[in-house]
């Protein structure tokens, strides 16, 4: 029983990673039909420009914010100089443009950084809390805390501000969206941005847990795509419930079976929504978008 | 208010209008009339900027305009009802019409509500509600009072009356021909060529990309021609 609860507790912190990951795919999805693979890289970079930064003297918070501005300006870039320029290529295109991007980060932050595993220090001490017969660390508190604010501001946002309604508007019908003085492409650079903020922060809050290195960003985007695939593409709610029960079904994979397996669950999970549920659990978009 | 010269636009290689050009003054109500498949969307996609054009131009109040985005036509006041409602499903009936003040900010929009929602009662009851649950009707006001809400002094509308009862139709037309009375000139659309150029001023005919015909509207009612192939007589 604590043994399960023990995974659960890992599962959920793992997964709450992933579900920010599918909801920066999410956004961008949603303002354009791009599944944007980078996705990851904004993960790494979030971990990698703190570490550095912070190993350079710069107090953890300001380091903090320097990755997040870094992450930002990555996704700005895409947009502006890799998806602008193919305007009206088709969505294979997009993707493949999408994964060219993020070699090329990838391959400057190699460039930059180095090729080791690095971390810095949890928030909040590294002692592990005792809950119910299973331990708890700190800073997973921090991640699904950090998470669930992470989604109540974006909700709000999207909810409760007329440039929020704009991006669900670009979302619902983008003819519409544009006849009615919506400038699209500004939405979609915002909605680049904005996922390029919210993998920063996942990168930040889980970097004392599991670590980041340059390399990160290529399973972080896959495993995020899977739980959005599980969700409901285009489905923010369907993204985060996907992550978590993604980062779930890996803890148990690898605490029932073999850890050998945990990165497999992924692709499972990917073939399976392809096959069996191609809508995903909470989806009815791909109806409702024609 | 708006005169477009020798537009052409096209999808890949098939031209969809071929040299069209028409002009609609200040205060009018002209009809655009023409089979399906004529090209009426088109023109009034590319008045909008939603269309890419290979030639000619569009003049609105006296600027050229055919290089500028939709969003900065919208701001300059051409607002469009497009074909098929095009409402926002998902969002309520009131976010819908807020985001047709999009480009005049939140603090214009309540007294934009207002007029709106005298203009169709309806949407007020239903203002909570996703626009994906209106009825064709309901959808077709929703439509025509999120182009309102941008403060147009164009309002182009493709097809309004498509797939509504007779008694909708005549209601949505009252209520086009009394937008005139509030200063707004307009360029309709209709394939029901009978009820549009009873609201009209006057009138354009467009066969496969070309105005074939074009004059009053009164003369294009009683033009032999027009009332075998459009009106049905
Ligand atoms: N998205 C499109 N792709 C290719 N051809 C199109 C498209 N939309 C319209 N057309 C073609 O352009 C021509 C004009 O269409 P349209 O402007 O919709 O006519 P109307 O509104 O008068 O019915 C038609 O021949 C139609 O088949
Ligand atoms: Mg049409």
């Amino acid at each position: 029983m604590d043994q399960l609860l023990q995974f659960v507790f890992s599962g959920l912190t793992v997964g709450a990673v992933y579900a920010l990951v599918a909801l920066g795919f999410t956004l961008i999805y949603n303002a354009s039909d791009v599944i944007n693979f980078a996705q990851g890289e904004f993960v790494m970079l979030g971990g990698m420009v703190t570490v550095f930064a912070h190993a350079a003297g710069v107090p953890l918070p300001l380091a903090a914010l320097l990755a997040i501005v870094v992450a930002v300006a990555t996704g700005l870039a895409v947009h502006r100089f890799a998806i602008e320029p193919a305007r009206g290529a088709n969505a294979v295109t997009l993707i493949i443009i999408t994964i060219g991007a993020s070699i090329l980060i990838r391959g400057l932050a190699q460039i930059m950084f180095d090729k080791q595993f690095h971390r810095f220090p949890a928030f909040s001490g590294e002692d592990p809390i005792a809950v119910l017969g299973a331990s708890i660390l700190p800073q997973s508190l921090w991640v699904l805390g950090g998470a669930a604010v992470i989604v109540a501001a974006l909700w709000l946002f999207m909810e409760r501000t007329l440039l929020g309604k704009a991006v669900r508007a670009t979302a619902a019908n983008r003819l519409a969206a544009r006849l009615v003085g919506i400038d699209t492409t500004l939405v979609l650079a915002l909605a680049f941005g904005v996922s390029g903020a919210i993998g920063a922060l996942a990168g930040i809050l889980v970097t004392p847990i599991t670590l980041t290195s340059v390399t990160v960003g290529t399973l972080l985007a896959l495993k995020g795509f899977a739980a959005a695939m599980l969700g409901g593409i285009g489905n923010p709610v369907g993204a985060v419930a996907g992550g978590l029960v993604l980062g779930l079904l890996e803890a148990l994979a690898a605490g029932f079976l073999s850890s050998t397996y945990k990165d497999a669950v992924a692709f499972v999970v990917i073939i399976a929504v392809l096959f069996v549920l191609p809508q995903g659990l909470f989806g009815k978009r791909a109806v409702e978008r024609v | 208010m708006l005169r477009v010269e020798g537009l052409r636009s096209a999808y890949g290689r098939i031209e969809a209008i071929k040299g069209v050009g028409l002009e609609v003054r200040a205060g009018e109500i002209v009809a655009l009339i023409g089979a399906n498949g004529a090209g009426k969307t088109t023109l009034l996609r590319a008045i909008s900027g939603v269309q890419p054009i290979t030639a000619g131009t569009i003049l609105f109040e006296g600027e050229r305009i055919e290089t500028l985005p939709p969003h900065a036509r919208v701001a300059r006041g051409i607002a469009q009802v497009p074909e098929g409602r095009q409402v926002f499903g998902p969002l309520t009936v009131e976010d819908n019409l807020l985001l047709g003040a999009f480009r005049r900010g939140a603090e214009h929009a309540a007294e934009g509500l207002d007029q709106v929602y005298a203009l169709f009662p309806v949407l007020a009851e239903k203002r909570r509600l996703p626009a994906a649950g209106l009825s064709g009707g309901q959808q077709q006001m929703l439509a025509i009072g999120r182009a309102l809400m941008s403060r147009p002094s164009l309002l182009l509308l493709d097809e309004p009356s498509m797939g509504l009862a007779p008694l909708l139709v005549d209601q949505i037309l009252e209520v086009v021909a009394g937008l005139r009375a509030r200063g707004l000139t307009v360029l309709l659309v209709e394939q029901n060529a009978a009820a549009a150029l009873a609201i009209a001023d006057r009138g354009y005919v467009l066969e496969t990309g070309r105005v074939t015909h074009e004059g009053e509207a009164r003369a294009l009612l009683r033009d032999p021609r027009l009332r075998e192939a459009y009106l049905g007589v």
